[in-house]
This record gives structure tokens, C-alpha cells and sequence, in this order.
């Protein structure tokens, strides 16, 4: 079992938790994940690791609630023991030095990122950090995004804070400004994935977007979590979740995500309905 | 038992018949499929058997069970003996008994089986097995006294489960380290409910941990500990990966919804417990028409799940005839039993979907059989003009599964074959890194329980041997 030290609403319907799993921390990296349990009948749920902790051995991560795992998951009180914490998975993202390097972060990417641009800024890269929402009231962890870059854009869809518009408006904003980006990396919903590597296709600048299929074991066993990459069939959880956004097939990628659409709308109706807990 | 007779009585031709639920009722429901020998049609059955003085079911058990004095003592009515001799070579009986290719294995040898029904060797196991959990009381073995050695088992398959029962017994520590969050590897979350019951999974992790090994779930290694890590923490380090990694086709559409491995077919209905959604949270798509793909085990396991998730059609492509499936005997006739359609020399060339991504159903081709191959298998050969297509919701590619590289990647100095598995000595499992042992699976490709078995305790032999000299 893994206690909950601490969990927080930080906007809203965003939340961010923080586990006690000290063999997790051990080989952490940027922009890997760990498969979450809350009881012996969840389903395995990836999130990616905004933090980690050597000293008390504790991992972080935001999560969105939108259906019954994450519900189950909110329902969890600091203090309480979750079932299954398994990681870290996933291959590291590579934060090399290239020169400029533009991360961007959205729904729980904005959490997801701070360590990703704080590796890149380690190496000696230039960091500017994206991190977008549809609004003020939606955004979260700025000053953690600020402290890992040389420069934070804040974009928001209704300009209530920031610039207004998302992460591909601010790539674009960038281009224009003269800026020469060497490489993207986006991390948050598969729509931000596409329209980020939709905003930098024309430039040919590398860009790295971490893809979120739906997964079970995320050891390579099942292949439920494959995508399409370039022609070339990839399961995410061990060639991933980091790939080549301008190679990506996102038909392929939304329709798996949305498989079962009617299950998942029942399972909420039947938790709803007071059945259990 | 003095009277017996002196001169062999005629053999008894026929086998006691294993009671069965009708297929009608379980091909809806998750219970076992056989019901179990009760103890006077055990009694009945061993007391066929020949005590043949040359032992040939022995050769063909790949752990050299002594066939004929488990099945003697069962006869006799001595079930505790029976037991006993059964464990000498055999750590889970329980399993074996249900999943061995027995046809294939002990029995193909069996003597009575050139004139008439072989001795139901695995029935008898099973029985003997079902025995001591149920009214005998499975008893904590005795334990060598510590050695203050530490071994690793990563891994808690049948192998790995096996090196860790014989290390303990040899008094060292063992600390069994699983990816999953849940025991057993394949015995957990392939195998299905209706042919392998959890209960008796349970009770054999449950004795292990009486006998004080320590088990470990959520414990990715490579990821999470390398296999360096682990060197610096124990004596010893056994690898029982499993092939855990599903092959597909190749062919157009298979990253359609609706298209499972079989791997994660299984896997969401037996680990996940898919088949009680939504009491458990995991969903599976319950698909009105099923076409699973391939001819073994795995393909048989992943048709009847089908069926007992509500299907109305399941199929069962296969590339050449029955006569060539590798599934054991008894599944076979059990899935045909269930009324699962058989559509046999038919190969598919490609999964059709709709606008939004979702299977709609499947072309296939004729196949013929040509020469037989290398491995004695007749080839098989697509009769060029006879495609045509089925209609579908759910497929399932259950075509066999490979080496997992998720720690072999990690770890450049274990060496692997053309395949990615693991290079390990036949007889120490000792591989190309000091202190570190594999087998299962992963050496063998993938193979049987009972392979893995043998695989772990020669293991583990070695193992004792290396600790008890260094
Ligand atoms: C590598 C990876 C990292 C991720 N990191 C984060 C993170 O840090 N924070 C965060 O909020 N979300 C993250 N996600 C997405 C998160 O896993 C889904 O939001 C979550 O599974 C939704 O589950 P649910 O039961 O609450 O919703 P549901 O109602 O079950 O599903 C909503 C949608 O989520 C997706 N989904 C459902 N089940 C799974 C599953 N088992 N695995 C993956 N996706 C699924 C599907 O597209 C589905 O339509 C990540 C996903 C992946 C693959
Ligand atoms: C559906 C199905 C049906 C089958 N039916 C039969 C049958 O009827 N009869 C028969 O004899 N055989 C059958 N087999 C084959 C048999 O199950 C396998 O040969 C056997 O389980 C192999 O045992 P193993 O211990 O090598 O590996 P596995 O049983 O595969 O166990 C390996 C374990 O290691 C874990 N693991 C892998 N990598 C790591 C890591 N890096 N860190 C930690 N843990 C890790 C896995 O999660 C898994 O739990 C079947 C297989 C399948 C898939
Ligand atoms: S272990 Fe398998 S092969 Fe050996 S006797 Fe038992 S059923 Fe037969
Ligand atoms: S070959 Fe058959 S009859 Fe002979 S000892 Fe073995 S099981 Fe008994
Ligand atoms: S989640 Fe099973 S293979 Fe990736």
C-alpha cells in the first residue's frame, strides 16, 4: 500500500497528489509514469510524474478527474493508503543539449513539464516554457514553470491571463518574433499534441509530444496501448510515451482512446448510483 | 491390499469418464469446467493403471513424476502417500494436472493408450492436488536451516515460483520481485477462471509465504531496480520473465478498436476481473461476434472468454486444419463442445473498420495445406481468389507471444538471441552474467508450465550449489 501524503485541488478539477513509493523515485526521470491502482478494483491508471523526492522517497503527479478511475482517486483523503503504485515506466524523455527548446505544457502537462524543463535547462539548453488553459482560473504550478525556464508565455483561450490562445498560437508567436526553436516538446491532451506538431510541420522543427493511449499493464505485455508512428505499429508504454509528433497517426490514436465511450458512461452512472462505496 | 492378484487382470480399456459441466450452462459461466474426480472414481481410475516395470508415462513427463507410484498409492487408497510422492518432483500438481499438454506428454506413453484410454494421468494429479488443498491440509515443508543467503526471483510465473519454493527449502532467503499487481504471471492473468480456478494460485503463493518467501508486487525490474541493483542486495538473482510480448499479423487494421492481443484480452478479463464490470472498474468491449485468431491455447482460452462475455458468434480462424493445433486435446473438444465456430485452413488478410475507427469485420482467404516444413507442419498456402469477409464487433490476434525486452534492453550485458531471448545453460540456467540465472519463457520462448517448472528447479539446484560452495 502507498500512503497519500498530500493532496490538493490546485484549479479547478485539477488535482495533484503526492505518494509515498520510494523505489519509484529511485530511477525517476522526466517525462515518465507510474500505473496507479486506488483499490484492488481500479482499473491501472497511467499519470506522469510532475516530481520526485530522494529524501522521503515521494512521487507527484496532477491528474484531471474525468471519469471513474480519477473520480476514485479524488475521493482519497491525505492520509489513506492507495493499492497499486507501479513505475517508473516509460522511456525518459532525452533532454540532451540541442539549444533552444520550447516546452509546452497543458492540462497536466503544466505539471507534467517542470521536470522536463528543468532537465533541458540543466544541460545547457535555452528554455522557453508554454503553459496553456482556457482560462486564468484553470492555470496552475506558474511559478514552479517559471523557476525551470528562462522564460514562461502564459496563454490563455479567452486571454484572462497572458496571451491569449493556446500553446500553438505561442509557438507561432515565437516564429515571428524571430526565435529560432531547435526542438518542442508538448506534453498534455492529444488535441494539444496535434495542434502543436500542426504549428511547427511547415518549419520542420523537431517535436516530441507525449501520447497518452489507454493502457493496462504498461510493461509491453498487453499492446493495447499501440499507436501508429510513422507506419510502424509502437506500443507507448515502452517505446513511448515520447514519439515524433509530425508522425504520428492520431485517427488511429483517437479511436483506440475511445473505445469504450458507453462503458466508461456506465461505470460513472453505477458508482454514481451509490452501488458501492 | 494383500489379495491382489497374481496374474494382471484383463486392462480396463475404458477411462473413468471426468464429470463435467454440461456445455450448454458453462459456456455462460466462469466455474471450472471439470468438476473433479470424487474419491472412488480416483480410486477406480489409478487402479487401472499396469505398474508397468519400465516406467514409460515417466519418460514423457518432462519432471520425471513417478507416475506409476503416485497412481499406485492413489489406488490403494493412500492419498497423503500419493501427495508426497507427487511433490517430489512437482511443486504445483494442482496446476499441472489441469493445464499439461498431457495428451502430448505422460500419457502419449502410457501403455493402455495403444489399445484403448491411457490412465488419466493428469486427472489423477489434479485429483490428488485438489485433495490435499481441500481436506488434507497442505503442510509447510520442512526447511533447511538459513543459510543467510539472499536470492532475487524476478518474475512469479511457474518458474519463478518453483526457484523460489526450492531456494527456501534449501534455507536461503527469497525475495520474488513482480511487475504486476498480482501473483502467478501467465497462471494469473492468461489463464481463465473456467480452466484454471485462482483459488488454487492463492493457496500456493499463500504456502509460500508461510514458508517465509517475501513477495514483492508493482516491482518493475530494469526500470526500477536493475539487475545491478539487485546483485548488490543478493547472492543470487533468478530471471522467470515469461513472453510477455503479444506478435500481431502485420496485416491492415489491426490498430482498429476493437482489436485485442490476446495477451490483453485475458488480461482485462482474468486480472482485471473485466467479465464482472462493473463491480470492477476495467471494461472490455462485449462484442456480438468474436473472431479470434490462431489454433493454440491461447486462442482457445480467449474463444470461450468470448463466449462467456455474452458473445452470440465466436470464431476460431486457424491457418491449417485441426489436426495440427497445438491447443491441448481437451480444449479443443471442449471449445467445439461450446459452440465455437471453427473456421479452420483460413487465414485473414485484413480487418475492416468503419469511419470512426471500429472493427466491422474481417477478410479472410482459403488456405490449403502443402508440404510438410522443418518442423513437420504442413505448410499453408493461400488459395489465391477465395477471400471473402465476416462480420465482426471484437478481434482477437491470439498468434503466440515473444521475448519482452523491457529488461534485457536495460541491461546490455545479458546476452539474448536473434529473438531477444535470453541465453541460458540448459542444465545450470546460469546466463552470460555472474550470479544471474533464467529460465521459463524467456529462455524457451513460449513453452508449458511444466517446462517453466523443470526450468526453475534445475535453477534452483545450480543456485544451491553456487551459494553452498561460495
Ligand atoms: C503515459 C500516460 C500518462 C498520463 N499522465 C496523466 C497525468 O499525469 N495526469 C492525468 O490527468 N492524466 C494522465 N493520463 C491520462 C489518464 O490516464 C486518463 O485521464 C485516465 O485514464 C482517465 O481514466 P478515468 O477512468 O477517470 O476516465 P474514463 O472515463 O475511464 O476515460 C476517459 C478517457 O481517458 C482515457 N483512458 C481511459 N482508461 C485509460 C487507461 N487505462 N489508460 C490511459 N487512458 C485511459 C480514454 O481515452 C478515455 O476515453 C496519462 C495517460 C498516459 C497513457
Ligand atoms: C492464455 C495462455 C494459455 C496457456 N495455456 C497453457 C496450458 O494450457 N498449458 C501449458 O502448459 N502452458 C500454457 N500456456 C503457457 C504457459 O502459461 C507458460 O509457458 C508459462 O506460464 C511460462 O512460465 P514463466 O514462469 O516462464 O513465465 P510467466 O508465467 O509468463 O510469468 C512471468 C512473470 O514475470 C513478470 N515479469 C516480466 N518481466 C518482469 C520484470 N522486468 N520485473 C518483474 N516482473 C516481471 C510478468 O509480469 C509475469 O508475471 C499458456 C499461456 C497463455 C498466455
Ligand atoms: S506434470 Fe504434466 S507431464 Fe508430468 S505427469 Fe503431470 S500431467 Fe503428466
Ligand atoms: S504407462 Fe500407463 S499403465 Fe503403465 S505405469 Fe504408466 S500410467 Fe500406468
Ligand atoms: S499498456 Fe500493455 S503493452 Fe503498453
Amino acid at each position: 500500500m502507498y500512503k497519500i501524503v498530500e493532496k490538493d485541488q490546485i484549479a479547478p478539477n485539477t488535482h495533484l497528489v503526492t505518494v509515498e513509493a520510494p523505489l519509484v523515485v529511485h530511477r525517476a526521470r522526466p517525462g515518465q509514469f507510474v500505473i496507479v491502482m486506488v483499490d484492488e478494483r481500479s482499473e491501472r491508471i497511467p499519470y506522469t510524474l510532475s516530481g520526485w523526492n530522494k529524501e522521503d522517497g515521494t512521487i507527484t503527479f496532477v491528474f484531471n478527474e474525468v471519469g471513474r478511475s480519477t473520480r476514485k482517486l479524488v475521493d482519497c483523503r491525505e492520509g489513506d493508503s492507495i493499492y497499486s503504485v507501479v513505475g517508473p515506466l516509460g522511456v525518459p524523455l532525452e533532454t540532451g543539449k540541442v539549444g533552444t527548446v520550447v516546452c509546452a505544457g497543458g492540462c497536466y502537462g503544466i505539471g507534467a513539464i517542470v521536470p522536463a524543463a528543468r532537465a533541458f535547462r540543466e544541460a545547457g539548453n535555452r528554455v522557453i516554457s508554454i503553459i496553456e488553459a482556457r482560462t486564468a482560473y484553470l492555470l496552475y504550478m506558474e511559478k514552479e514553470n517559471e523557476d525551470a525556464c528562462d522564460e514562461l508565455i502564459v496563454a490563455t483561450g479567452d486571454g484572462s491571463r497572458g496571451m491569449k490562445g493556446f500553446a500553438p498560437e505561442a509557438i507561432r508567436m515565437l516564429l515571428e518574433r524571430g526565435e529560432q526553436i531547435d526542438e518542442v516538446v508538448a506534453m498534455g491532451c492529444t488535441f494539444m499534441a496535434k495542434t502543436v506538431s500542426d504549428a511547427t510541420r511547415d518549419k520542420q522543427i523537431k517535436t516530441i509530444v507525449s501520447l497518452s493511449p489507454i493502457m493496462v499493464d504498461g510493461t509491453g505485455m498487453c499492446g493495447c496501448c499501440r499507436l501508429d508512428v510513422g507506419g510502424e505499429t509502437k506500443f507507448a508504454c515502452v517505446d513511448g510515451p515520447f514519439f515524433d509528433g509530425h508522425k504520428v497517426d492520431w485517427g488511429v490514436l483517437s479511436a483506440r482512446g475511445a473505445a469504450y465511450f458507453k462503458q466508461e458512461r456506465d461505470s460513472i452512472e453505477y458508482s454514481y448510483a451509490g452501488v458501492r462505496r | 491390499m494383500s489379495e491382489q492378484p497374481k496374474r494382471p487382470r484383463k486392462p480396463v480399456l475404458k477411462m473413468v469418464p471426468m464429470p463435467e459441466q454440461p456445455p450448454e450452462v458453462r459456456r455462460r459461466n466462469y466455474r471450472e469446467v471439470p468438476l473433479g474426480y470424487s474419491p472412488e472414481q480416483a480410486m477406480e481410475e489409478a487402479s487401472r493403471c499396469l505398474q508397468c516395470k519400465n516406467r514409460p508415462c515417466v519418460s514423457g513427463c518432462p519432471v520425471g513424476i513417478n507416475i506409476p507410484g503416485f497412481i499406485k498409492a492413489i489406488a490403494d487408497g493412500d492419498f497423503r502417500k500419493a501427495i508426497t510422492v507427487l511433490k517430489h518432483d512437482n511443486t504445483l500438481p494442482a496446476v499441472c494436472g489441469r493445464v499439461c499438454p498431457q495428451s502430448e506428454q505422460c500419457q502419449a506413453r502410457c501403455v493402455l493408450g495403444k489399445k484403448g484410454d491411457p490412465v488419466a494421468i493428469g486427472n489423477l494429479e489434479r485429483f490428488i492436488a485438489d485433495w490435499e488443498r481441500r481436506e488434507g491440509g497442505m503442510e509447510v515443508p520442512e526447511l533447511a536451516p538459513p543459510t543467510g543467503k539472499k536470492v532475487a526471483v524476478v518474475g512469479s510465473g511457474p518458474a519463478g515460483l518453483t526457484v523460489a519454493a526450492d531456494c527456501v527449502r534449501n534455507g536461503h532467503a527469497v525475495t520474488v520481485f513482480e511487475a504486476l499487481h498480482q501473483l502467478g504471471g501467465v497462471l494469473r492473468y492468461g489463464i481463465p477462471e473456467f480452466r484454471m480456478p485462482k483459488e488454487i494460485l492463492d493457496a500456493e503463493v499463500g504456502m509460500l509465504e508461510k514458508m517465509g518467501v517475501e513477495f514483492r508486487t508493482d516491482a518493475v525490474i530494469g526500470p526500477m531496480l536493475s539487475v545491478k541493483d539487485l546483485l548488490g542486495q543478493f547472492d543470487a538473482v533468478y530471471l522467470g520473465l515469461g513472453a510477455g510480448l503479444p506478435y500481431f499479423m502485420g496485416i491492415p487494421g489491426e490498430n482498429l478498436a476493437g482489436v485485442y492481443s490476446a495477451n490483453e484480452y485475458l488480461t482485462r478479463s482474468n486480472l482485471m476481473k473485466a467479465y464482472l464490470f462493473p463491480q470492477y472498474d476495467t471494461p472490455i468491449i462485449r462484442g456480438r461476434r468474436v473472431a479470434v485468431i490462431g489454433g493454440g491455447n491461447v486462442a482457445m482460452d480467449s474463444a470461450r472468454t468470448a463466449l462467456r462475455l455474452g458473445a452470440e458468434d465466436v470464431y476460431v480462424v486457424y491457418r491449417r486444419s485441426r489436426k495440427e493445433m497445438p491447443a491441448r486435446d481437451e480444449e479443443i473438444e471442449h471449445a467445439y463442445q461450446e459452440g465455437i465456430d471453427f473456421h479452420l485452413l483460413r487465414e485473414p488478410t485484413r480487418i475492416l473498420g468503419d469511419d470512426h475507427g471500429n472493427v466491422v469485420g474481417m477478410e479472410v482467404i482459403k488456405m490449403r495445406l502443402g508440404e510438410p516444413d522443418s518442423s513437420g507442419r504442413h505448410r499453408p498456402i493461400p488459395i489465391p481468389g477465395t477471400e471473402y469477409a465476416i462480420e465482426l464487433d471484437v478481434v482477437v490476434s491470439a498468434l503466440g507471444n515473444g521475448a519482452n525486452s523491457l529488461l534485457t534492453k536495460l541491461t546490455p550485458e545479458l546476452e539474448t538471441n536473434r529473438r531477444g531471448n535470453i541465453i541460458a545453460d540448459p542444465e545450470t540456467a546460469a546466463t552470460s552474467i555472474k550470479r544471474v540465472y533464467a529460465g521459463g519463457d524467456i529462455v524457451r520462448g513460449a513453452a508449458t508450465v511444466i517446462l517453466a517448472m523443470g526450468d526453475g528447479r534445475r535453477a534452483a539446484r545450480a543456485i544451491h550449489e553456487y551459494l553452498t560452495n561460495s
